[in-house]
């Protein structure tokens, strides 16, 4: 007897008294059980009969609509409201023994004011492909997937995969472009993803990573396409280029802190146009960023990954996570640049890295802190320069840490300045734990004076920023920064608001000092490709750029006159304070006073010291010609 | 006397009014309609109308009818009437002789029908007549009138008679203990007892509420049943109460229907020997009234015969059931005369289809003109005039005909997948034109939409006002009706409310038909793509609907288990064909218009005689729900797919099983010939597409040397020879196949993300 019970979901006796009662009714035991019997074998009946309709629907998955066919069938009423896709959350309350469905409820005005709202449902369409041509062959080739996809389409996908990861740097660019415009790509974008997923297989190629990250650069940019969950691989994705020991990073030649850059950009881009689709996904991001940086086993590129990583993604992800996980960090980094012996060259070079990627991450959190304290409005006022200054501004700050590679050269602005965007947005949030003097204090005992100087004379190199060749890329970029931004307006209505603050006034500030060794790297790739609009740019820039903003909020701040001082001056600060690591807690002062050393040596000093960038005379060369070309004016 | 004729009279015109129908449709050529009627007003339970459509009523059976209906104007207090039926029927007086007189006799139940009561009593009344038919047929004591003639309430209760309820677990195991010391040869046979009187015995149990023996005795003995019952078996146990019998279909099956058993009559003198020496009555009661076994001469089958055979609701066949004489030749092809043009000739003399070229002396065209012995008359079915636009069709099909590929095991055809994208609404039916021009589909969401997937756009034609605008003489009018602005790749045709089950298209391309959920049958225009009729008449979802080959007929099945016959310009059907135990799943013509197919949730396959309505096949074996069948294009196979996964043949003209193919792992949905019938393709739920030898599972079994006479066929299990080859989609259930006229093969269905 059992066995037969055990075959059928039986509704109980106890059941049936339950719902008596919640009709109010009282029922007898007799008289449930009864009822109990009949309600089953009801049910099994219009089960049993709803089955059919599932059946001739040609499904194998049972739907409320069979269920509320057979019900009509037999003369029973429809049971309206179950009729949802979704699945049932069905939960238990334990001490009850209770089960029941999860009936939540939905916020109409949220859902009608959505602002992504998905693309309409593609029209029904018949599609014909061939599975087995004459009879021999069954052109299967094709991955299975893609037969459900036009022919047309097909070869658009074959083509641009081809042209993106091929040989022709031109063929790619227009791949790219064209990536970014489609608006008929749609069906596409689950082979798309699943090709960027692909970098997991070709971590030992740079350009094949980088190659990859533009494409998902042109998806995201894309105003047409809808990425729904895809957001979730997408920046899965990028993550990896991010914090990976990537098998290209064996090499000390290869430029993987570049690709890392641009990963981190990209994330960040990611995040604040399209963290909106996926729930918790900032969450996800900061902890993995953070469990990262946390393990002291991890090589040291990964945790430059986390750093930038968190750079990116606003200063608030830095304040939540970096700020309070450097005392931890600082130790194991200090231990690495204080081993001077050759067998840790390598590894001391990599620290640099990350201590210069750390310096410029707290340098801005500093900024923006102080910035959202005196006035949070701030943005609005300034509103009038801020439209144009505010992508280049930013476009300042994110090359100022390591310029993207060429092919980011278009997209490094428009990245920016949204990643820009959502850290000002944030930034009215509630979090705020550690005063900002305590916060100050803090990194100075950590980076010194380095910081300091940064900080102070910030307006001065703002002003004039003839030192930084990641001028020259911004202005060029920018027309390319405004016409992403339009996309950005679409995507994320209420982040415009804020766009023309932050970025320039955090912009600004770390565009005169950049760590000398990214500066290198970046400068390398930016003037190989511009040199020609270096001199215009330079020059259009700079009107821009004097309308700072005076800041007076730090106490170390002591280089009030700024204008007076020599642009070298902060590359000097920079390439002493790297040089000298080992007394990082010491303020040193003494620095400041005498006057730089040539600027020209100095650099080249530093490259020697490092010679994991890889970059030889060449770029270097470089270096020093546009310092002195930025030194002309003055 | 007035009131008792009138009664009479409804009847009659009831009668009347449905034959009338095909007087109108088939003009002079409907001798014999005389058993049209077959299914009265109250079809719609299924059981009424069994007893007069039994194919071949023998005269016993026929007596006994009339006795029961003499009884029940007895009953009615319709006397007179029943004098007059009496004397006409020229039965003996005492006939009339009034035994139970029951109160509840509510109004003449032939004409009636409608009422829930009607209903029941009209159908207790038919399992009486059938069981005291079948006691005569049994034991040929040729029942004289009157004699021995079970009261009425007896009948209105099947399951009343009880013995001691406790004792039947004795009398099973009794007779399970027998059969198992039996011999071997008998054992197979005997054993197909177990189930019909298991199922029997429980429900008498539950009726004579003796609801904890009888779930005893499921509990025990359900176990020792095929697999192929579990089906029927979960619905049995879920069953546990006298009122839950009233309103469940599946048991008024079972008391309505007797379950057929083939036994060879050593086997059957054996049981009946063990049965009388135990004095076990109460079996024998239930063999005697809910089993039908038909008895043969000769070897007893083995057990891997009678499983191919079983499985269906009701038993087996009765050979008689499967000894009418069906024409399944095909029609001779009317004379065209080819326009004598261009390259396509010397084409045509190699591989020359049934083309009348009157120059031309070849052989194979002079040797389709010969009537096929097997074929139907060419006027056995009026069957509708050649337009001009069919003529021109039937040349294109021709010259088509003759670039067509030759396929076999090792030239196999290619295939097509037309994918329906983005259907989320759930697509429900697929139909492909003749010429492969346009495909529709029906989907969940009542809708109907047509595509073209030539360049050719679909256009409507103008609006009544603009077409007055027309110069009608021009050469090119065809064309100038046509509204260009219309023009699309597809059309959506709104009207049911209902998922829509079935559709098909016309031959001529002018229409489109389709059955939907809302019980409707609707006809589309592909003119203007409106909807010109909705056929209604089953009042229950329509599963299946299809276009005779030749148009203007067509054929549809649904949940209330009757088929009807409709031509396109009646509303009410020409035919209706009852006796499927359960739904009616999908429908097939035959190549010559003459017979209807149907596979149905009963497991079985019926074929119908369009002419007289008749059922002259009845094909068991199938394990499961029918939901797929294909006439070979000659006529003369059949083949069926069911949610059992297997694809079985049937040869039709002697009725038999041929071919069984394994393979499929989920239900077949679709079937399909080539244009030559050299390759049976087949679609399946299992996102497959199957190709099989249909040549080499034919031809082996021409040179078997199959006993007809017996019916009894060993089938070999050569499904991995026949397997031609296997492709798989990607997620995306084939729900349609069709071989474009070169013998491209064409697959469609919906995918499924």
């Amino acid at each position: 007897c059992n066995r037969e019970e055990r075959r059928f979901a039986e509704v109980s006796r106890d059941s049936v008294k339950l719902m008596a009662e919640s009709a109010g009714l009282e029922l007898g035991d007799e008289v449930a059980a009864l009822l109990a019997e009949d309600v089953c074998y009801r049910l099994r009946e219009a089960a049993q009969s709803s089955a059919q309709f599932m059946r001739h629907a040609k499904r194998k998955k049972l739907t409320v609509d069979d269920f509320n066919k057979a019900l009509r069938w037999s003369n029973v009423e429809a049971i309206c409201g179950y009729g949802a896709q979704d699945a049932m959350l069905f939960r238990s309350v334990k001490e009850g023994e209770l089960f029941f469905v999860e009936d939540r409820d939905i916020n109409l005005i949220e859902l009608a004011l959505a602002t992504n709202i998905p693309k309409g449902c593609a029209e029904t369409m018949v599609r014909g492909m061939f599975t087995l041509l004459s009879s021999v062959v069954a052109p299967c080739s094709v991955p299975a997937a893609v037969q459900s996809l036009s022919d047309d389409l097909l070869k658009y996908y074959q083509q641009i995969t081809r042209a993106i990861l091929g040989e022709d740097p031109h063929l790619m660019k227009v791949a790219l472009q064209d990536l970014q415009s489609n608006s008929k790509i749609a069906a596409l974008l689950p082979y798309f993803v699943y090709v960027i997923s692909g970098v997991k297989s070709v971590s030992h190629d740079l350009e094949q990573l980088n190659r990859l990250l533009h494409m998902v650069k042109s998806l995201v940019q894309n105003p047409y396409l809808y990425l729904g969950s895809y957001v979730r691989s997408l920046v899965s994705s990028v993550m990896y280029c991010i914090l990976e020991p990537l098998a290209a990073s064996i090499n000390p030649l290869n430029d993987h802190w570049t690709l890392r850059d641009y990963a981190a950009l990209l994330l960040s881009h990611i995040f604040w146009t399209h963290g909106d689709l996926v729930s918790g996904l900032y969450r996800q991001i900061l902890l993995s960023l953070q469990k990262v940086l946390s393990d002291p086993v991890r090589p040291l590129c990964s945790h430059y990954g986390a750093v930038v990583g968190l750079h990116a993604l606003g200063w608030k992800a830095v304040e939540r996570v970096l700020f309070p996980h450097l005392p931890a960090y600082w130790a194991n980094l200090q231990a690495v640049l204080d081993d001077y012996s050759v067998s840790n060259a390598q590894v001391k070079a990599d620290g640099h890295k990350v201590y210069g990627a750390i310096l410029v991450a707290v340098e801005r959190l500093l900024k923006m802190k102080a910035l959202s304290l005196p006035q949070p409005a701030e943005g609005c006022s300034s509103s009038q320069p801020g439209c144009l200054a505010g992508p280049m501004g930013y476009r300042v700050s994110s090359p100022g840490l390591s310029p993207p590679p060429e092919p980011l050269a278009e997209a490094g602005l428009g990245i920016a300045s949204h990643l820009q965007a959502g850290g000002a947005g944030c930034q009215w949030e509630e979090w705020s734990p550690v005063p900002l003097p305590a916060m100050y204090s803090e990194l100075y005992s950590f980076f010194g004076d380095s910081l300091a100087v940064r900080f102070s004379t910030e307006q001065s190199f703002g002003g004039f920023s003839p030192c930084t060749p990641s001028h020259f890329r911004e202005t060029r970029k920018e027309p390319l920064g405004h016409v992403s931004n339009p996309d950005t307006t679409r995507k994320m209505p209420q982040l415009t608001a804020n766009l023309n603050i932050s970025p320039r006034q955090d912009g600004s500030p770390r565009t005169d000092p950049p760590p000398p060794s990214l500066a290198a790297t970046g400068s390398v790739r930016s003037l190989a490709r511009s040199s020609m609009q270096r001199s215009r740019a330079s020059s259009s820039r700079s009107g821009q750029r004097s309308i700072g903003l005076s800041r007076d909020v730090f106490p170390k701040a002591r280089f009030t006159s700024p204008h007076s001082g020599p642009p070298t001056f902060s590359f000097v600060i920079g390439g002493r304070q790297m040089g000298r690591r080992c007394q990082g807690r010491r303020p040193f002062q003494t620095i400041f006073v005498p006057t730089p050393p040539p600027p020209v040596v100095l650099p080249r000093v530093y490259t020697h010291k490092l010679p994991v960038i890889g970059r030889v005379c060449k770029p270097l060369r470089r270096w020093t010609r546009s310092h002195y070309s930025l030194h002309l004016p003055l | 006397m007035a009131a008792v004729q009138g009664g009479m009279v409804d009847a009659k015109d009831e009668l009347d009014i449905k034959s009338e129908p095909p007087s109108d449709g088939f003009g002079n050529s409907n001798a014999n309609d005389g058993r049209l009627l077959s299914s009265s007003p109250g079809a719609g339970t299924g059981g009424t109308a069994t007893g007069n459509n039994k194919p071949a009523p023998g005269p016993p059976e026929e007596q006994q009818t009339l006795l029961a209906v003499l009884q029940f104007l007895k009953k009615s207090k319709l006397a007179e009437s029943a004098e007059i039926l009496r004397r006409e029927a020229g039965l003996p007086e005492d006939a009339l002789d009034p035994k139970g007189t029951d109160a509840s006799g509510s109004g003449p139940g032939l004409a009636a029908g409608s009422g829930q009561v009607d209903g029941v009593d009209a159908s207790s009344l038919l399992s009486r007549v059938t069981v005291s038919s079948s006691a005569a047929a049994q034991a040929p004591k040729k029942a004289a009138a009157g004699e021995d003639q079970p009261d009425v309430s007896v009948v209105l209760s099947a399951y009343s008679q009880q013995g001691d309820p406790s004792l039947y677990d004795a009398y099973y195991s009794g007779l399970k203990r027998f059969i198992e010391s039996v011999l071997d040869c008998h054992r197979a046979e005997l054993s197909q007892l177990f189930y019909p009187l298991f199922v029997h015995m429980y429900l008498e149990l539950v009726y004579n509420n003796n609801e904890s023996v009888a779930k005893a005795f499921f509990e025990k003995f359900s176990g020792d049943q095929e697999c192929y019952y579990e089906q029927d078996l979960r619905i049995l146990s879920s069953l546990t109460k006298k009122e839950h019998m009233k309103g469940n279909e599946t048991l008024l099956d079972f008391r309505t229907s007797k379950f057929v058993l083939r036994i060879s009559r050593d086997s059957y003198q054996l049981l009946k020997r063990h049965l009388q020496e135990r004095q076990n009555n109460q079996i024998w009661n239930i063999i005697q009234e809910h089993l039908y076994i038909d008895i043969f001469d000769g070897m007893p089958r083995s057990k891997s015969q009678i499983d191919a055979m079983s499985g269906s609701l009701a038993g087996e066949a009765r050979r008689e059931a499967n000894k009418a004489k069906v024409f399944y030749g095909l029609l001779k092809e009317p004379e065209i005369e080819l326009p004598l043009d261009d390259e396509d000739e010397e084409a045509e003399n190699e591989e020359g289809k049934p083309k009348k070229k009157k120059p031309k002396k070849d052989s194979m065209g002079s040797k389709s003109k010969k009537q096929d012995p097997n074929a139907p008359l060419q006027t056995r079915i009026p069957l509708p005039e050649l337009k001009d636009s069919d003529k021109l069709d039937k040349i294109m099909y021709m010259k088509e005909s003759t670039k067509r590929i030759r396929l076999g095991s090792d030239n196999l055809p290619s295939i097509c997948f037309y994918t329906f994208l983005n259907a989320y609404q759930g697509l429900t039916a697929v139909d492909v034109t003749d010429d492969s021009s346009l495909i529709a589909g029906g989907f969940a969401d009542s809708t109907v939409r047509v595509w073209s997937v030539t360049p050719k756009k679909l256009r409507k034609v103008k609006s009544a006002a603009d077409l007055n605008l027309i110069d009608k003489e021009s050469d090119d009018v065809l064309e100038r009706i046509m509204d260009e602005k219309t023009a699309s790749e597809l059309k959506i045709l709104y009207g049911h409310s209902g998922p829509v089950y079935g559709i098909s298209f016309s031959p001529d391309r002018n229409y489109l038909l389709s059955s939907s959920e809302d019980g409707t049958i609707r006809l589309w225009s592909l003119q203007t793509f409106t909807c010109l009729v909705g056929y209604k008449g089953h009042n229950y979802p329509v599963w299946d609907t299809q276009f005779s080959p030749y148009g203007y007929y067509f054929v549809s099945g649904g949940h209330d288990r009757v088929a009807r016959l409709w031509a396109t310009d009646h509303y009410q059907p020409l035919r209706i064909f009852a006796g499927h135990l359960a739904d009616i799943t999908c429908t097939r013509f035959h190549p010559n218009s003459n017979y209807v197919a149907t596979g149905s949730s009963d497991r079985t396959i019926r074929l119908w005689d369009v002419l007289n309505g008749n059922c002259v096949r009845i094909f068991t074996g199938h394990k499961g729900p029918i939901h797929a069948l294909a006439f070979s294009p000659n006529g003369k196979f059949l083949a069926s797919g069911a949610t059992d996964g297997r694809v079985l043949l049937w040869d039709i003209g002697h009725g038999l099983m041929v071919g069984e193919l394994k393979g499929h792992t989920d239900t077949i949905y679709s079937l399909r010939f080539s244009r030559d019938g050299e390759i049976l393709a087949s679609g399946s739920m299992d996102n497959t597409v199957r190709l099989w030898d249909a040549m080499k599972a034919f031809d082996d079994l021409e040179t078997d040397d199959f006993t007809a006479a017996t019916g009894h066929i060993h089938l070999q299990d050569n499904s991995q020879e026949l397997l031609l080859g296997t492709y798989m989609t990607k997620s995306t259930p084939v729900l349609h196949l069709h071989f474009t006229r070169r013998n491209l093969l064409l697959a469609a269905g919906a995918y499924n993300p």
